[in-house]
């Protein structure tokens, strides 16, 4: 071919006091996955940004066909046959998937057409969706279909996929390749982010990687080693967080017999779930995203009360305790929802450090803040979980996804819990932040205290847990040690069936 | 082509430099207004701005003036800023506003003639007890079925209206009044009469009370826990319930707040200023002070100087249409400007200006 689809020369983005990309080059050809490789704050975000046309480059330029390309708005990219599948999806859950993708479109065709065309598309690229049933009653994996039919619907010619797979199963991860693996033989390219180095390996043939904004390589993922990609990504080489093999001690928390009821018209109810947690355990719960596990959080940390004995620390009934009642003893969590739950998006990091540490801080005795204190504690979560950031008085929103992570980690683990619960503790965070939270987890329980991870993330939970649980419609599988579990059989607890089988 | 672009952290520069920016704007676009009318713009907006307060012609009239009007209006505004920065929307103080003045003003009444000193501060206490318990109706209703605030306290306004209406006919009315509508007058019993304490700066116990609650307000949402708690729910209510705030308490809290501000604010007005309960007495001051409060960025200090910007412009717009013949209507476009200029100078705190396409 003469020319690649889209080259891109010498990009270069600042914003103030930082460059999100400088003299970023490289080519993607017709017909290729191409991986984007980079830490979070590598700018990766900003170069597919400019190529979706939500922000113009500073300098350079880019070429669509040997043709100029400066999309001005994510319409214009669009009608150049540019399409992107967000990291977080925008349907509206409770609008059919019809009516999502219709929202979505410059000039929806009739519902009845548009219906016929999604099956068409969904058929095509084996992709089950049934273009009537409401987004609110679909699973992670079937929202993600519905952002790709969207995009497919556009007929594009290079396809955007941020993070694709971190809500996905192992076989919805199978499906989503299988798809991609289609339209890159019919000549679509796909531009493919994502953290997953094995992923990568598995399915791209090209790789671009970014750190601190620059171009560091542009190599063929399928010769490089695991580690070696880390390694170029990050700068130098990234080790794995050492096993959590602690002796556990007594039980510290005695779940039994909680339910809870679905708290919105697409929420999960949780049903009978009981298990034990001792100090020095690490818990992994499994389950794919949607199963409970925003409500197993809030039950525990006390955003939702339950019924009273469901929930014991340290032999005393804490069901009917709020929050801050569970905090004084010890209970800490952080939830799922970075920017809204557990941080509040427009309030400093100061501010946010008060949101959950005034109690065990000591940041408000008789309900004054002391914000000098505050600060410090701010600055004390910065430093120990190097989360960049020009300094605590800045809004938790312009903080990158791995930073306020980090931030929000920190904050809990800095308050030496007795009990912590964390949902989700790296998604969307790179390598080299993700060892060091996992660390951190790791730490805290060496150091004597119980720990909960929730996540889909069932390399991180072999990686770190002593013992795991399965979370599957609301009901939480037996507890088994995590040694002498095989990838298959954690598999079949995620399916619903018993582990000791 | 010009686009606008989100900060990433709210400017502090612009945060200060927007209502001066804004009140310049005004008086550029209002002057060239009023020289279309065929006034000199420089004498208009002096005789808006500066004669009232410091004109010797007019400041002994206009001057106290100033803070008859901008009190209550600061006052009220105090309270309702506080819920607004929680989301939690107070509309209805124009009808707490009433209720206090009612029965703050009934229990005066009630000890005709009886000369007390204790008269006026049971009066203070009723008129703030009225309002708040006129506010805790919606508080109420929202906390426990998740009704409609905003409906709910704008309806009772207007249930107070009919109040105050059958009220000022009725059981309050005048005894010696020779029929007319309307209570007995403040002014003449000295037991319950809010006069003022320095008569040429127009200051009375309700504008004393306007300027106590600036300060607490202002202390109470920079240091307090309440105050934080009041702004995380106004962020986000899901990060407010994982910081352990209670929303209902938060809704009964906020409205108990400004229905007590408001039916102080109401109490004092009626008592002093206004003179006696009428079915007219309230002069929209309720509905006003939500401007004020916006105008304030829902900031005590803000509102401090926003309660005293919009009372000048009142002021000051009277006397120009008094001495300059400009049409009424010229000084409420005028006002509009002033409100339209400080809410879109605002913009620029989050966004700036980005040139290009």
């Amino acid at each position: 071919m003469n020319h690649p689809l889209l080259r891109l020369d010498g990009l270069t983005k600042a914003y103030p006091g930082v460059i999100a990309n400088d003299d970023v080059s490289f080519d993607i050809r017709a017909g290729e996955i191409h991986a984007l490789l980079g830490e979070n704050g590598a700018g990766k975000s900003t170069l597919v940004k400019m190529i979706y046309g939500l922000v113009q480059p500073d300098t350079g330029k880019m070429e669509l066909n040997g043709g100029g390309f400066a999309p001005s708005a994510p319409r214009v990219a669009r009608t150049s046959g540019v399409a992107m599948v967000f990291q977080h999806f925008s349907l509206f859950d409770a609008l059919s998937v019809a009516e999502n993708i219709a929202l979505g479109m410059e000039q929806p065709p009739k519902p009845a057409a548009l219906a016929g065309r999604i099956t068409d598309v969904s058929n095509a690229y084996g992709l089950p969706l049934d273009p009537a049933r409401l987004v609110g009653d679909l699973s992670a994996g079937e929202r993600q279909r519905v952002e790709i039919i969207r995009c497919l619907l556009q007929d594009p010619k290079l396809l955007i996929m941020d993070e694709p797979t971190s809500v996905l199963t192992p076989q919805e991860v199978a499906t989503l390749f299988t798809t991609l693996r289609k339209l890159r033989d019919e000549g679509t390219a796909i531009l493919y982010i994502s953290h997953k180095l094995e992923e990568i390996r598995a399915l791209c043939e090209t790789a671009t990687i970014l750190r601190g904004g620059k171009k560091v390589a542009t190599c063929d993922p399928r010769e490089q080693s695991a580690s070696q990609l880390a390694e170029m990504m990050v700068g130098t080489s990234v080790t794995p967080a050492s096993g959590a093999q602690t002796t556990t001690g007594s039980v510290v928390l005695r779940v039994d017999g909680l339910s809870l009821p679905p708290q919105s018209a697409f929420g999960t109810s949780l049903k009978d779930i009981q298990f034990t947690l001792s100090s020095g355990e690490v818990l992994g719960i499994g389950g794919v995203a949607g199963n409970g596990q925003d409500e197993l959080l809030a039950c525990l940390s006390g955003e939702v009360t339950t019924r009273a004995t469901t929930l014991h620390f340290e032999g005393q009934d804490v069901s009917a305790l709020g929050p801050n009642a569970r905090r004084a003893r010890g209970i800490l969590a952080a939830p799922e929802e970075r920017l809204g739950h557990a941080a509040a998006p427009d309030m400093s990091l100061t501010e946010n450090a008060v949101l959950t540490g005034a109690v065990r801080e000591g940041l408000a005795p008789n309900g004054i803040i002391q914000w000098g204190k505050a600060r410090a504690f701010a600055e004390r979560v910065i430093r120990a979980f190097d989360v960049r950031t020009p300094g605590p008085g800045v809004a938790a929103r312009s903080l990158s996804g791995g930073n306020l992570q980090k931030f929000v980690v920190g904050r809990e683990i800095l308050q030496n819990p007795k009990v912590f619960v964390v949902n989700q503790p790296t998604w969307g965070v790179d390598a080299a932040a993700a060892a060091t939270i996992r660390q951190a987890l790791v730490d805290l329980a060496a150091g004597g205290a119980a720990v909960i991870v929730i996540s889909q993330d069932l390399d991180e939970l072999m990686e770190i847990s002593t013992g795991f649980a399965a979370l599957n419609a609301g009901r939480l599988s037996p507890t088994v040690p995590m040694r002498g579990l095989t990838l298959e059989s954690i598999g079949l607890m995620l399916g619903g069936a018993d582990a000791a089988a | 082509m010009l686009r606008l672009e989100k900060r990433k952290n709210p400017s502090r520069g612009w945060a200060i430099a927007s209502p001066v920016v804004a009140v310049l704007a005004t008086m550029i676009a209002g002057g060239i207004m009023f020289a279309i009318l065929g006034s000199d713009p420089i004498e208009a907006i002096r005789t808006i701005f500066w004669d009232p307060i410091f004109n010797p012609q007019f400041a002994s009239y206009s001057r106290p003036q100033l803070l008859v009007k901008a009190g209550p209006l600061i006052l009220i505004a105090i309270g309702l800023a506080m819920g607004f920065r929680a989301g939690i929307w107070n509309i209805g103080a124009e009808g707490q506003y009433i209720m206090g003045a009612i029965i703050g003003g009934g229990v005066g009444l009630a000890f005709y003639p009886l000369d007390a000193w204790w008269i006026f501060p049971l009066m203070v206490i009723c008129g703030g007890l009225g309002g708040a318990l006129w506010a805790l109706i919606p508080a109420i209703l929202k906390a426990k079925f998740n009704t409609n605030e905003i409906l709910v306290s704008l309806l009772l306004v207007y249930v107070a209206e009919n109040i105050l209406a059958a009220m000022s006919l009725g059981l309050l009315r005048n005894p010696e009044g020779q029929g007319f509508p309307g209570s007995r007058n403040f002014k003449s019993y000295d037991a319950a009469h809010n006069d003022f304490l320095i008569p040429s700066l127009g200051m009375h116990w309700g504008v004393v009370f306007a300027f106590v609650a600036v300060a607490v307000a202002w202390y109470v949402m920079r240091y307090h826990q309440f105050g934080f708690r009041l702004r995380v729910l106004g962020e986000s209510a899901r990060a407010a319930r994982f910081a352990g705030v209670k929303p209902g308490r938060m809704v009964i809290f906020a409205f108990v707040i400004s229905g007590l501000l408001a039916g102080l604010a109401g109490l004092f007005e009626v008592t002093g200023p206004g003179g006696q309960i009428t079915d007219s007495f309230n002069s929209g001051y309720g509905f006003t002070a939500i401007i004020v409060a916006f105008l304030g960025r829902l900031n005590p200090l803000g509102i401090l100087a926003g309660g005293l910007l919009l009372g000048l412009t009142y002021i000051g717009g009277e006397l120009a249409q008094l001495m300059l013949n400009l049409p009424g209507a010229s000084i409420q476009a005028f006002q509009g400007m002033l409100l339209f200029f400080l809410l879109a100078t605002e913009l620029f705190t989050n966004y700036r200006v980005r040139i290009g396409k």
